[in-house]
């Protein structure tokens, strides 16, 4: 009995015991400041929902051998494309959302064929490359924001009138419509359900893949090239569509994104997007070899709860708004600390 | 009482996961002396070895209890540079070199010999230039000191896993304060010739004074050139004994607990004239270390074939060519139709399946549980245990029937483990081989390819496994090659025997054909080069 709690534990991990234990001591502060507990629950259920499909990006990547993507930013350019489209023709509600996530999906599985190709140049430092590929795009789209071919004036700068403004307001027939979907409030908490069955639904699929011939396929590829090699399988092939999904899945992962957060920013915002995604599926228990769709699930969940709460505890405790400077120093505390651990333990 | 003993293990046990592996080993070795350390698969002998080395492992588990003491003095090994600086030298069941170095820079590792420069004069020793001079000068006298004749600055990676030993062994010869060498079954992968230059290099070193510590499944040696040995069953020590006062059977019984049939050679020489199911056309394969050069032979249809021959000869390279995983040119027909090379798919779909003799590398998935070894190969070539999701049109993995395959296999060839989901990065070296043997089955082969099928396997599962080959190729017609170092085991089992030399087919020979044949065969000479 004792020894089996023990292997659980061990299973969960001692990383994830600590957050959690946390977590309930965060939310126990909270009560005792009279903070509104259920206000924070909603907001980190939203905030899950929102993120869930970006860090859940990660796990083909990593299962098919190429790394953590951190070169997510050019599945979250597509993302921001397939918004900025079906805003510029005024799509409306679900028909938008839809059409919105098929163009992500086309664009970015595009672009994330191109990626996996540049990949398998510079195998052993996918990551590496990926960061800067990454950001050499983010930079190279600023240029592209500027001259895209857009008209709608709700999104093109007033003065001079072309170029893309830095940050759009989605329209209030797009914004938040998964979150609205079918949404009920339960003890003070509002529970967002069709932005959680969204997540909750890329996630079966994922799964379901990852138990398919192919999926398991593109498992065995990344964990030993040479027993699939063995096995028929093309160990290229697998890591190019490996990134493909996982760019593909970031860029609708983004879709999901904008339409809850009801902005759309352009230009240098999408840089540092792909490490928030990164860090929570390692607070999950991922490393840069071996990434579970549970992994993904834990790790948003922790992460951005731990977000939603810590903040507004922090500043009910000390004075000042330090949100920003937390998630980044969090997420790239918990980089570091998971791609220098050793493999197996954590 | 001083130098009496060079090392004393003494009641060592130790525990993995609540399964004590070792209760209360003591054993101890003279200097001089060769001590052989033999047991069943599981035994617990390179957890043992591990012990003594320090080996991250043992204390990432919990360490173990008991006493290892050096020179009559008590030693705390806490790490492999712990014991390598206490003198004692180790050549691991699996191989721990770095396959992107050179033969030298391997054998050199962290023990670089350098030189003063500029810089070093000035900040110490750490900035040193490299005496690359000195590095290969040393390593070459090493590679000389075993009688092996491969280039110091060749890369490793690709190298056969023969010549991988002997790197090995070169490594720990060439420490200079050497007092201890620890040898975790150092001729698996060798074929008689090359097992006894290495033994006798063995002989040479404890001459010298040097303690020497090997386990082998290799009876046969160990009664040859050990002093003594000691016996490993399920964790304990049951007997310590002089090898002149025992016999090979007696070794054998004590390890197992029961008596062992040796396997019979009456089976083996049979004619087939079924026709023939695999043909080889000059076939050239690039596999380093083991090159083919223009190799032909014919494999008739339900017969056993040897592959034999020298380390470095090729007999590796032909099945890695014909199964895709290096590069090759030549014709391959199977059942009159010809299969395209460096196609591992267009292989496995004419029912050709190869069990490789590097199981690390491309035998296992490591981090994966027993069941999924054993199945996912199957169910990414063949398309078995898949099962459809309630009416969509889509199939995963049918965990039931790869759990039930699994557990038939464990209790078929005794794999000792805790469970079918139990990884295989935790089995015994011989367990991880039986669960390639299980993989290999389970493909359901036309032809069966079998590389070292019996390597790091103890004598009575050896037993289990080439009766079990011999089954399938009797019962289910399954027509099988296979390659290995050891000759006895192929003129136990074979109806013909090929033996290469510098990559092509030396001559094809009678399982009974006299000794002296074969020593020609190997050396380039004589044999029928008929095909
Ligand atoms: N890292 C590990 N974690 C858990 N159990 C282990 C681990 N390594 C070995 N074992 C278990 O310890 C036992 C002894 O293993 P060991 O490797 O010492 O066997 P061995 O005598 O060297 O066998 P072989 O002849 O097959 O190499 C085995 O039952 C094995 O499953
Ligand atoms: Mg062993």
């Amino acid at each position: 009995m004792s020894s089996s709690f023990k292997q659980m534990m061990d299973k969960f991990g001692l990383p994830r015991l600590t957050i959690v234990l946390f977590l309930v001591a965060l939310m126990i502060v909270a009560t005792v400041n009279r903070l509104p507990t259920s206000m924070l629950l909603s907001n980190s259920l939203v905030r899950i929902g929102m993120n869930g499909v970006m860090v859940l990006a990660m796990v083909p990547s990593v299962q098919s051998g190429a790394g953590l993507n951190f070169g997510l930013s050019i599945g979250i350019i597509a993302g921001l494309i397939g918004m900025l489209v079906v805003m510029e023709f005024n799509l409306a509600g679900l028909l938008g959302l839809i059409v919105a996530l098929l163009i992500a999906c086309v664009l970015g599985a595009a672009a994330g064929y191109l990626y996996g190709q540049v990949l398998n140049r510079v195998r052993g430092q996918e990551m590496m490359i990926g960061t800067y590929t990454g950001f050499s795009i983010v930079s190279g789209m600023c240029m592209f924001w500027l001259l895209a071919p857009f008209r709608n004036p709700e999104m093109i700068w007033v003065v001079g009138g072309k170029g893309l403004r830095m940050t759009l307001a989605v329209d209030d027939s797009l914004a938040k419509i998964l979150d609205n979907l079918w949404r009920f409030e339960i003890l003070g908490v509002e529970i967002p359900v069709g932005l959680l069955l969204a997540f909750a639904f890329a996630c079966l699929l994922l799964e379901v893949f990852f138990r398919s011939r192919f999926g398991v396929s593109m498992k065995v590829a990344g964990a030993n090239p040479a027993f699939a090699t063995s096995c028929g399988v093309n160990v290229d092939k697998m890591r190019v569509l490996g990134t493909v999904l996982s760019t593909a899945l970031g860029a609708m992962g983004m879709v999901i994104y904008c339409q809850s957060f009801g902005y759309v920013q352009l230009y240098m915002a999408p840089l540092m997007m792909s490490f928030p995604a990164v860090a929570a599926v390692l607070i999950g228990g991922a490393s840069a070899r071996k990434a579970t769709v549970w992994n993904a699930v834990l790790g948003t969940v922790l992460f951005q709860t731990l977000l939603t709460i810590a903040l507004p505890v922090t500043r009910s405790v000390i004075q000042g708004d330090i949100s920003e400077v937390a998630k980044t120093i969090i997420s790239n505390c918990m980089i570091l600390y998971a791609l220098t651990r050793k493999e197996g333990d954590g | 009482m001083d130098n009496k003993w060079v090392l004393q293990i003494k009641n060592v046990s130790k525990e993995y996961e609540g399964n004590s592996v070792l209760r209360g080993v003591s054993l101890s070795v003279k200097p001089g002396e060769i001590h052989a350390l033999v047991g069943e698969n599981g035994a617990g002998k390179s957890t043992l070895m591990n012990i003594l080395f320090g080996m991250p492992v043992i204390h990432e588990t919990g360490g173990f209890t008991g006493e290892v003491w050096l020179k009559g003095k008590k030693a705390e090994i806490e790490s492999p540079k712990h014991a390598m600086e206490a003198g004692i030298g180790m050549v691991h069941q699996e191989f721990m070199l770095l396959p992107g170095f050179s033969v030298a820079e391997n054998v050199k590792l962290n023990r670089e010999p350098t030189k003063s420069n500029w810089f070093s004069k000035v900040s110490g020793r750490r900035l040193e230039t490299l005496d690359l001079h000195k590095m290969g000068a040393d390593t070459r006298r090493a590679l000389d000191r075993i009688e092996m004749d491969i280039d110091e600055w060749l890369p490793l990676v690709g190298m056969p896993v023969g010549h991988r030993q002997f790197i090995e062994i070169a490594r720990e010869i060439d420490k200079m304060d050497l007092s201890v060498l620890v040898l975790d079954e150092p001729t698996a992968v060798l074929t008689e010739t090359e097992a006894s230059t290495l033994l006798s290099v063995l002989k040479k070193l404890a001459d010298s004074g040097i303690g020497v510590l090997f386990i082998s499944h290799r009876l046969e040696e160990v009664c040859e050139i050990a002093d003594t040995v000691t016996v490993l069953r399920d964790g304990e020590a049951i007997a310590t004994m002089p090898t002149t006062e025992t016999k090979l059977e007696t070794i054998a019984e004590m390890m197992v607990g029961r008596k062992i049939n040796r396997p019979k050679a009456a089976e083996s020489g049979r004619t087939t004239d079924a026709g023939n199911v695999l043909e080889i056309r000059d076939l050239c394969v690039e596999m380093p270390g083991e090159y083919v050069n223009g190799a032909n032979l014919t494999v008739r249809r339900g017969e056993i074939l040897g592959l034999g021959g020298l380390a470095g000869h090729g007999k590796l390279g032909i099945a890695n060519g014909i199964m895709g995983l290096y590069p090759s040119s030549g014709t391959l027909i199977c059942d009159g139709e010809e299969i395209p090379l460096n196609n591992a798919q267009a292989a496995l779909d004419a029912g050709l399946v190869f069990l490789s003799e590097d199981r690390r590398g491309v035998g296992l998935l490591l981090d994966e549980s027993i069941e999924d070894n054993i199945a996912l190969a199957t169910m990414i070539s063949k398309k078995k245990f898949l099962k459809r999701i309630g009416p969509l049109p889509v199939s995963i993995l049918d965990r039931k029937s790869i759990r039930e395959h699994a557990v038939d296999m464990i209790s078929l060839l005794e794999i000792k483990c805790t469970g079918p989901q139990q990884s295989v990065s935790r089995l015994s070296g011989g367990n991880q081989q039986k669960v390639c043997v299980a993989k290999a089955i389970t493909m359901e082969p036309r032809v069966l390819l079998v590389s070292e099928p019996t390597r790091g396997i103890d004598v009575g599962a050896k037993e289990r496994v080439l009766s079990m080959i011999r089954r399938l190729n009797r019962e289910k017609g399954i027509t099988v090659v296979v390659i290995s170092s050891e000759l006895q085991e192929l003129r136990s089992m074979c109806d013909r025997i090929a033996i290469m030399y510098k990559g092509r087919i030396c001559g094809i020979l009678d399982p009974d054909a006299p000794d002296a044949e074969f020593g020609l065969c190997m050396a380039g000479e004589g044999g029928s080069p008929s095909v």
